[in-house]
């Protein structure tokens, strides 16, 4: 494990230096915020109910930017094969650009969490424990999916498009997930959400452990 | 591990096709201990291919591949501490320092006081100047250079070098020959891809011709240039 925290670091420290990530994940996140409030035009007592759907909406689309610039990243220069000629197990690459990639992802929530709030007038500070609970099981998931997906679609011609399309299908039932545990805990507690996180969790356990396996397979010709 | 003397690349019929095109179409090819062997061939002749198959970075679709005795397939987290490889790419972050850059790779490799290592390096690379900035202002040649101290950082027995001198000025070329005779004379095996014939003739100790994804032509013991020169004429069909 000791790769995985070299390459976490790494990746850290880069993006702390550029900000390239951070600053174009956020600006998309808040134009997606203002959208989807703006397109429902919901009132005042009806937009609580919009909150997980648009909170996980905007997480799915900024977290697919955000991901697909971290492989960019490793395809730059070939670093890609710098990592690969390294002893490093795969798997070790794998879990660092995970854990990267879920920092960005909880960087990018805690700012964009409380504009939710703030558009939709939901007051989370009663239910911060459990959303942040669930935020961090999403993260999770969708880390482990996306950066297994993201790893085969930079190596392809139409990187942009092939992301979203290989992955946005296979998201669906976290995305099911997430929303429905998020609407849980709004509306009484992590207690409420209690089925819906469980199935979050099972999520996690199994793109993570496939992503470990195939990780290998998937980076290397 | 393997015994000391084993050669570091033994490879036997290797075959990588891509979508079903051959690249390589059945290589054989022998690289000694203390060997310096120039691999010249036209582009497209597969030397790239090859060279990322002895680096452990692409699978052969069939054939062997033993190094430093070993079988590849089977060994390779162990192989890759005893392998540098230099690509078309500096392989290194654009965003990070050299030093950066450096300290992250001896990291991965486990290297003990990666601090004075990074150092050595990169005073001998030449790049104290520049040891702070980001290797995104940085011209080819210490580009260059900086990916051949990355490739030395864990002192590999082998190193392999893709076309080294492509894209640098005299001078440059003059510098990386240096360090590269250096390498040469402190032991370390070498296989290096090029299309410079006079480069070949100072630094290679043997020469190997790859042409339509094989060995076409071979010659023991150093090959003086007009020697390479005429080989190559005769079996590519034009000059170097």
């Amino acid at each position: 494990m000791r790769g995985a925290l070299v390459i976490l670091r790494k990746d850290l420290r880069i993006e702390w230096r550029t900000r390239e990530s951070l600053a174009s994940v956020f600006v998309l996140g808040v134009l997606l915020l203002v959208v989807f409030t703006v397109a429902h035009d919901p009132e005042p007592d009806a937009a609580p109910a919009l909150a997980p759907a648009v909170l996980w909406a905007t997480f799915v689309f900024t977290g697919l930017l955000g991901i697909q610039r971290g492989f960019l990243l490793e395809r730059e220069n070939d670093c890609l094969a710098g990592l690969l000629s390294s002893p490093v197990d795969p798997a070790a690459i794998y879990v660092g650009k995970v854990a990267a990639n879920v920092a960005l992802l909880a960087v990018t929530q805690a700012i964009l969490v409380p504009l939710t709030g703030l558009f939709l007038h939901v007051d989370l500070w009663p239910v911060l424990p459990g959303l942040a609970i669930v935020l961090l099981l999403g993260n999770v998931g969708f880390a482990a999916l996306s950066t297994l997906f993201a790893a085969i679609a930079v190596r392809t011609r139409a990187r942009e498009v092939m992301l979203p399309l290989l992955l946005l299908p296979l998201l669906v039932p976290l995305l099911i997930g997430t929303v429905s545990a998020t609407r849980g805990v709004l509306a009484g507690g992590l207690a409420a959400g209690g089925d819906a996180v469980t199935v979050l969790l099972a999520f996690d356990v199994v793109f993570a452990v496939a992503g470990w396996l195939l990780f290998a397979y998937v980076v290397r010709d | 591990m393997a015994l000391l003397n084993e050669p570091p690349v033994r490879a036997d019929g290797l075959v990588r096709t891509f979508g079903g095109v051959p690249v390589l179409a059945g290589v054989d090819l022998t690289v000694e201990p203390g060997e310096v062997v120039a691999l010249l061939g036209p582009n497209g002749a597969g030397k790239s291919t090859l060279l990322r198959i002895l680096a452990l970075l692409l699978r052969p679709t069939s054939g062997r591949l033993a190094m430093f005795g070993v079988d590849a397939a089977t060994a390779a987290p162990e192989l890759r501490r005893r392998i540098g490889y230099v690509g078309h790419e500096s392989l290194c972050y654009a965003d990070l320092t050299a030093a950066e850059n450096l300290d992250f790779y001896a990291q991965l490799f486990g290297i003990e006081d990666a601090s004075a290592r990074v150092a050595e390096l990169i005073a001998w690379a030449g790049l104290e100047h520049a040891a702070r900035r980001p290797v995104r202002v940085f011209s080819r040649g210490m580009t260059q250079r900086l990916a051949l101290a990355r490739a030395m950082l864990h002192t590999p027995d082998l190193l392999l070098l893709d076309e080294p001198f492509s894209g640098l000025d005299p001078d440059a070329v003059a510098a990386l020959e240096q360090r590269l005779l250096d390498l040469r004379l402190a032991g370390h095996s070498i296989l290096l891809s090029t299309h410079d014939l006079d480069r070949v003739a100072t630094i290679a100790t043997r020469v190997a011709i790859l042409h339509r994804g094989r060995v076409a032509w071979a010659q023991e013991g150093g090959a003086p240039a007009m020697v390479v020169a005429a080989a190559y004429q005769t079996v590519i069909g034009r000059r170097a």
